[in-house]
């Protein structure tokens, strides 16, 4: 096991899932020359050369697209977003084009594709620059969406994406890059899309999250314990395809839940996940299931607004008193 | 450095005159550009000290753009921006006080506190705002063009992009709506050259200008070093787009003598030390409009210290302004999300108590 930062465990799964597959490469803004605009992919264009990591044109409606059809025969391209605030100018070519393809064609032509890059707010960036985009991948049918909270998860979920057959939206947390952990060196370390990870083991009530509130979730369980209440603490990573066991089995455990993300309640994340609980552990509950969301408001640039906004830990702690009725 | 001597010596209205400009104008352009430059050079001072948040894009270098393409418009044309974009909302007229106070997030910010350096907004003054996404703006030019055309109004609508914006297929749309329409809208690409660490020559094959050939939108060249010959153009080019003559899209060149953005270095793997301080010691906007005037007798040390005093002083001021400004309050937030609350039904769902 090495300690490593998320950047670079980021960096290591690029590195080693093209030594292994010649037809995986990546583009993007800033992505070669710069390093990347959060350093991803640091040294790549030393190693691979410019024609696996290609510097685009500020075009991401384009290049989405060069990557939908690269895939459509046969190559397996990473397309970086800068953010995925700006990805939703390419979001045409991945709902109307990826998504589909396999479907529209008879089964005759799948996307092996990753589009990857930072999702949700990061600090004082406003309105445009701070949105979680989940929802908007996650309500096709067809891509899959992933989103990793630790240095070992994002190697192993990214190696897990690149060899997938599918779209994969591969979110990353801005504020991760350098949150430090232990990730296993071997080449071969995957995890599988698909796998929660119960990041914390209580029995009193469930926080069931994803992506970079798994710390915030954490921080929660934490100052919950100095209370007396042990939170289970689990950390979905993929959120299509989503595991359900294991959301059913922390609800059966503790009857108690409440749903933490970072994006808004509308048809959130959360949204899916209570409707979930509801059709298949109904018997389970003790409480209503309540969520733990941003503000349903474009993000202010304020500080102290912002922090208003985001989902904070004592949001969280609050919120699982609720349900545990203290 | 700006290629071509503009710039003549003259006589205006009975005085002495430059590039035929009266002392009076010069010392207006000088001081504008003064103001933007103490201006962005207080934002920087508070973004290092963390007054300032987030993503703070300044103009420094690029002065004699706002100058030059702005002054000459009417109060009622509408200009709208990127994320780059204290100097233009200063040349429009918003008041130095107010941007300052929203780079605080300051409720006596322009947008209250809420936008930011990146979201300055100002209808009043026909400053339509700081818009984050690149290339976002064009299609939202195009539609205040429109609607000038529509109400038969003889405004312009001036349309701000950075060089990599050009490559955003939406900015191509803009152009050919616009062109097909003939709208009243000056598409202005700050050209300095690069859109972080790349260089524009990287990303197209070909020349800025013939961007707009394939859309049959006529297009020039302005360097912005020279504030005299940018105003001179885009007065012309105003007053033919006022008259009804369609569309424009200017290239004008310029150099960014700071980084991206406040988190991102001067210089590095894309452009090097040397080059910065060649453009920052040879092709400075605001130096080469004092020289010249020094050499016109049009300036005097003097005049220049006391120009430079007052815009000082109201740049301090603004920063006194924006320190005790009030917070703005989270019940603004739910205020401002939608303009009308509908009687019946529920438009919040975050049980904040809204
Ligand atoms: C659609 C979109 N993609 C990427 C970004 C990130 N980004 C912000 S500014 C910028 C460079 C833009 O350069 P340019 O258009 O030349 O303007 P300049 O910053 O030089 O004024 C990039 C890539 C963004 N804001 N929007
Ligand atoms: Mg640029």
């Amino acid at each position: 096991m090495a300690q490593l930062t998320y950047r670079d465990a980021l960096n290591q799964a690029l590195v080693e899932e093209m030594e292994r597959d010649e037809s995986v490469f990546m583009l993007g803004e800033e992505v070669a020359e710069y390093d990347g605009a959060y350093k991803v992919s640091k040294g790549l264009l030393e190693r691979f050369g410019d024609k696996r990591i290609k510097d685009t044109p500020i075009s991401e409606l384009g290049f989405a697209g060069l990557g939908v059809g690269a895939a459509m025969v046969g190559l397996r391209p990473i397309v970086e977003f800068m953010t995925f605030n700006f990805s939703i100018l390419a979001l045409d070519q991945v709902i109307n084009s990826a998504s589909k393809m396999l479907s529209m064609s008879g089964g005759q032509i799948n996307i092996p594709l990753v589009l990857r890059g930072p999702s949700g707010a990061a600090l004082q960036l406003g309105a445009q620059h701070s949105q979680a985009c989940e929802t908007w991948y996650l309500h096709a049918p067809g891509v899959k969406v992933v989103t990793p909270s630790t240095p070992a998860d994002a190697k192993g979920l990214l190696k897990s994406a690149i060899r997938d057959n599918d779209p994969v939206a591969f979110m990353e947390g801005e504020l991760l890059y350098n949150v430090k952990g232990e990730v296993p060196d071997d080449d071969d370390f995957i995890i599988p899309l698909g796998v929660a990870d119960l990041k914390r083991e209580g029995g009193d009530v469930s926080i069931i999250t994803h992506g970079s509130m798994a710390h915030v979730a954490l921080q929660a369980a934490k100052q919950l314990e100095k209370e007396g209440i042990e939170a289970d603490v689990l950390d979905l990573r993929s959120l299509r395809p989503l595991d359900v066991d294991a959301i059913l089995a922390t609800v059966a455990k503790t009857n108690r839940a409440i749903y933490l993300e970072e994006g808004w309640p509308y048809l959130g994340v959360g949204a899916q996940i209570v409707s979930i609980i509801m059709e298949e552990a109904f018997d389970d509950l003790d409480a209503p299931v309540l969520r733990v969301t941003q503000a349903d408001i474009p993000m202010p640039y304020n500080k102290k607004l912002e922090i208003w906004a985001k989902p904070g830990a004592s949001r969280v702690v609050e919120a699982c008193k609720r349900v545990l009725y203290v | 450095m700006a290629e071509t001597e503009t710039v003549a010596v003259g006589v205006v209205d009975g005085g002495p005159a430059l590039g035929g400009f009266s002392k009076e104008k010069l010392v207006e352009f000088l001081r504008q550009m003064l103001l933007y430059r103490r201006f962005e050079e207080k934002a920087e001072e508070g973004y290092a000290i963390g007054k300032i948040g987030g993503f703070c894009h300044l103009h420094i270098g690029q002065e004699g753009a706002a100058a030059g393409c702005i002054l000459p418009l009417r109060q009622d044309d509408y200009v709208i921006s990127s994320y780059r974009s204290h100097t233009q909302a200063l040349a429009k007229g918003l008041s130095p006080n107010a941007i300052m106070a929203e780079l605080y997030g300051k409720a006596s910010g322009t947008s209250g506190g809420v936008g930011g350096s990146m979201h300055m907004f100002g209808p009043d003054t026909g400053f339509m705002g700081g818009h984050g996404i690149v290339g976002g703006q064009a299609g939202l030019a195009l539609g205040m063009a429109w609607a000038i055309h529509y109400r038969g109004g003889g405004q312009v609508c001036v349309c701000f992009l950075g060089d990599a914006a050009v490559n955003q297929g939406g900015f191509h749309e803009s152009m050919n709506m616009a062109a097909i329409w003939g709208l009243p809208v000056i598409f202005v690409v700050e050209n300095n050259a690069y859109g972080m660490g790349t260089k524009f020559t990287r990303m197209s094959e070909t020349e800025m200008v013939q961007k707009a050939a394939s859309h049959g939108v006529p297009a020039t060249v302005v360097n912005a070093e020279d504030v005299l010959a940018t105003y001179a153009h885009f007065d012309g080019l105003i007053e033919l787009v006022r008259q009804g003559g369609g569309p424009q899209f200017v290239d004008v060149e310029c150099y960014r003598f700071k980084g991206h953005s406040m988190s991102d270095p001067v210089s590095g793997t894309y452009r090097s030390k040397e080059e910065v301080e060649e453009w920052t010691e040879n092709s400075d906007p605001i130096k080469y409009l004092r020289d010249r005037m020094f050499s016109a007798d049009l300036l005097t040390g003097e005049e220049l210290d006391a120009i430079d005093q007052e815009v000082r002083g109201i740049v301090d001021a603004a920063v006194e302004f924006a320190e005790v400004a009030p917070e703005p309050e989270v019940e603004t937030l739910y205020k401002n999300v939608y303009s009308e609350i509908n009687p019946h039904g529920r438009l919040f769902f975050d049980g904040r108590g809204q």
